[in-house]
């Protein structure tokens, strides 16, 4: 589709950082809440034409790195239960629980399966009748319909041997609590392309209404974020905190009603535990009793020892924004991506891979 | 032959094992050099530095859209003496094959050797096959080992880059490895995306004729063009800067990384060459690569600079500017 | 995890699949979350096999297009911003 492939377009970009460089904003930090901007910003090399005012920072946007040790360990204790079939999205594998890895349960010869959709796993469940398949279901927004759709799948035919372990967590909330920590000073943010999809742009009103933050929901190509970055700082520079939708070719003001409706249908909000913040109420979906049947936890009950984090790894304050990777005393040394200590360096999205895998050895911007 | 699979007997050096040489290999690899029915090739030695390579190829799966191991397996070894500036003189062969694999895939994976080793105009002049137990290997392992000439005054090394040289790219890159990961998955495109395995020795020499002052060459196999990179610069303490908009990437090899999440910087291409020559030289250079079908979308795609040594930056399409890492965490494996 | 991809809707399926078409791939995925109908040659965002939103072409269009007018009133700070709703 043509019309889309120009937002690579990188001559339309230069009138865009044009204008950014010539506002007069002070120092500002822009944070986003999506891993995928955090890939894109990286990949496009934005902060490298950032002008020296604007520092763009990271939030716990990543839903691979803000699952807590204890849910992968919980992970691991049900792919090793008799019987039970594995399976969970390929970026979750590689990442160390307290002791290992979804990988090495799987090396151990344990059934981890990978799967790219919820309904690779139900179509594994339909196959295997005799194993009981457990997805495991990690994500934000953008992903919740999908396993919503499962478990509504999985009742409409009658499957008995299909569950779900949800660890899936919700934007807003963990952006709430970042901000009301008051750790890091935010000016901006940059608001998430698909998660507003389905929940649509208005639900980022809160960001001026209540915390005085301009917000830009932006898309992922460079001329996105480069779009997004003009208007927050457009919104600042003004003293006018308001929400500017820069992606409406896919986010419309109310969402995707269905997907979101599915959402609702199926799971409620409850107390989940985020790495980087401990509990955090209302802010994790865990699905309602009358989905009871389709709990893989309650269904299996796995035991699990206690839970720990690697006591070097500051996952939890990069996830805040507090520290920056490089800042990090094992960062790429200990701590690889062929060797993570923690999520943050081994998931695609992860702020630590992101700059091991896009900054090293050049110079560090801020 | 009498039996539709391999079986354990049929490397044991026994008639079964002739059997196997006399119908499956020898029709294939006819030449004066296997006909004397040695166990080794002999020749006279040619006058020059002589290069020698050697390289296994355990590809899964056996066939893909565009080639197989068999071609892989000659095409690769004639390319890493290639970008040493040798002219390839032969190729030994050695297979080791799982007990059970269908003769019709043995005579398939054969006979693509045979075709490319003729097109390629480099004979296989020796060769070995072992059979293992089923489990011990998987289907088939092919090595090739090979030999060259190399010419008068060429003098090709990683560490040879040095600071104003210009890096050149001798093609589209990511189809090999677009193409083997798409097998493995199973994805099924309107229009496949084919491994790009070609020989590139006639490519090195109408290069060469140009001038001899080639400094680096390689071909960025596993690890792609941005591992390459990375190595040349660490190896000759230089630093390498590309211009993301001047790589040639299909449509097609795009379109499928970004559905499977991969950077065309890294996947596997068993047809192009990366060079990197003085400034003077690459105008020309580009011209001769241009007038062969294997160079038809070559290109400069950067420059050596002194600045950053062994670190390889990109510029972006926005005129950001990122750095290109090693390969980490990153592993897929057996892609040739 | 955000990855979402454009894709054609090539064909529709039973049960609210779809065959699509991804950049010359062909996958089919489920439409099942998808808010409103879909045609054989619309454009939709395909996120972890369904189909989450259908891609606004002429939204698309009007957002280049406001790029653009950007380029050209590059002095003027009083011209809108895309989609400012403040």
């Amino acid at each position: 589709m043509s019309v889309l492939a120009a937002f690579r377009d990188s001559e339309r970009a230069a009138p865009i950082l044009e204008r950014i460089r010539a506002r007069n904003t002070g120092p500002v930090s822009l944070m986003e809440f999506c891993g995928g901007h955090t890939v894109a910003i990286f990949r496009s090399g934005i902060r490298s034409v950032m002008p020296g005012n604007v520092r763009m920072l990271s939030g716990p946007g990543c839903p691979v790195c803000v699952t807590s040790n204890a849910d992968l360990d919980r992970a691991a204790a049900l792919a090793k239960m008799p019987n039970v079939l594995l399976a969970t999205y390929g970026d979750m594998l590689k990442v160390p629980g307290s002791k290992e890895s979804l990988a090495e349960v799987k090396a151990q010869g344990y059934p981890v399966h990978i799967v790219y959709s919820t309904l690779d796993a139900l179509r594994l469940a339909q196959e295997h009748p005799d194993k009981q398949v457990v997805f495991f279901a990690i994500g934000f927004e953008t992903t919740a319909p999908a396993a919503a759709a499962a478990v509504l799948q999985a009742r409409a035919q009658g499957l008995s041997n299909f569950s779900i372990c949800s660890v899936m967590k919700l934007t807003i909330p963990g952006a709430r609590a970042l901000l009301d920590m008051g750790e890091v000073r935010v000016h901006g943010v940059i608001g998430p392309g698909h998660v507003s999809s389905i929940i649509g742009a208005d639900a980022w009103r809160f960001l001026p209404e209540q915390y005085g933050l301009p917000v830009a929901i932006s898309g992922f190509e460079p001329l996105d974020l480069l779009a997004a970055v003009d208007a927050l700082l457009e919104m600042i520079e003004g003293g006018k905190p308001g929400l500017s939708n820069g992606y409406t070719r896919i986010v419309k003001a109310e969402g995707n009603r269905k997907a979101w409706g599915a959402v609702n249908a199926v799971f409620e909000r409850g107390t989940a535990t985020w790495r980087g913040f401990g509990e955090i109420p209302e802010s994790g979906l865990l699905l309602r009793e009358e989905y009871a049947a389709f709990d893989a936890d309650r269904r299996f009950q796995p035991e699990v020892a206690a839970s720990s984090e690697h006591p070097a790894c500051r996952c939890g304050e990069v996830l805040r924004g507090v520290v920056e990777p490089p800042d990090c005393e094992v960062y790429g040394t200990v701590c690889t991506p062929d060797h993570p200590l923690g999520p943050c360096m081994v998931s695609s999205e992860g702020s630590c891979a992101a700059y091991f895998h896009f900054h090293q050895g050049a110079a560090r911007p801020h | 032959m009498k039996h539709s699979h391999i079986l354990l007997a049929h490397g044991s050096g026994g008639s079964m094992m002739h059997e196997l040489i006399r119908e499956v290999f020898l029709p294939a690899f006819d030449n004066p050099y296997l006909r004397r029915g040695n166990d080794q090739a002999v020749f006279d030695p040619p006058a020059g530095r002589i290069a020698f390579t050697t390289d296994s190829y355990v590809v899964q799966p056996l066939f893909f859209p565009g080639a197989c191991i068999g071609d892989l397996a000659v095409h690769g070894t004639i390319n890493d003496l290639a970008v040493g500036g040798a002219m390839p003189l032969g190729l030994s062969v050695g297979m080791i094959i799982e007990e059970g694999l269908e003769v019709d895939t043995l005579r398939r994976v054969v006979n693509a050797m045979r075709d490319a080793a003729l097109t390629a105009g480099v004979p296989l002049v020796t060769g070995d096959t072992k059979v293992v137990e089923r489990g011990s290997c998987d289907k088939l392992f092919i090595n090739t080992s090979g030999v060259g000439v190399i010419r008068d005054g060429v003098n090709i090394d990683g560490a040879s880059a040095r600071p104003g040289d210009v890096v050149l790219l001798s093609g589209a890159i990511g189809a090999h490895g677009v193409a083997v990961l798409s097998e493995r998955k199973g994805m099924h495109f309107a229009t496949p995306v084919r491994s790009d395995s070609r020989p590139l020795h006639r490519l090195v020499a109408a290069m060469l004729d140009v001038s001899t002052q080639v400094h680096v060459m390689r071909d960025p196999t596993r690890g792609g063009v941005g591992t390459t990179l990375n190595e040349i610069a660490a190896q000759s303490a230089v630093g390498i800067e590309i211009d993301e908009a001047a790589l040639p990437i299909s449509a097609e090899v795009q379109g499928a990384c970004d559905l499977l999440g991969l950077d065309p910087l890294f996947l596997a291409n068993e047809g192009a060459l990366l060079a990197i020559v003085p400034e003077q030289h690459a105008a020309a250079m580009l011209a001769a690569m241009r007038g062969r079908e294997e160079g038809r979308e070559a290109c400069m795609i950067g420059r050596v600079t002194d600045s950053y040594p062994g670190i390889v930056r990109m510029r972006t399409g926005i005129g950001g500017t990122r750095v290109i890492p090693m390969l980490t965490g990153e592993v897929l494996p057996r892609i040739c | 995890m955000c990855l979402a991809v454009p894709a054609r809707i090539i064909e529709l399926r039973p049960d609210s699949m779809a065959l699509v078409d991804i950049q010359g791939t062909q996958r089919e995925v489920s439409l099942m979350v998808l808010d409103g109908d879909a045609a054989v040659g619309e454009y939709v965002l395909i996120h972890v096999g369904y189909a989450i939103e259908k891609i606004d072409e002429e939204e698309a269009a009007r957002t280049l297009a406001l790029f653009d007018e950007l380029a050209l009133h590059d002095e003027s700070f009083g011209a809108p911003t895309p989609g400012d709703e403040a």
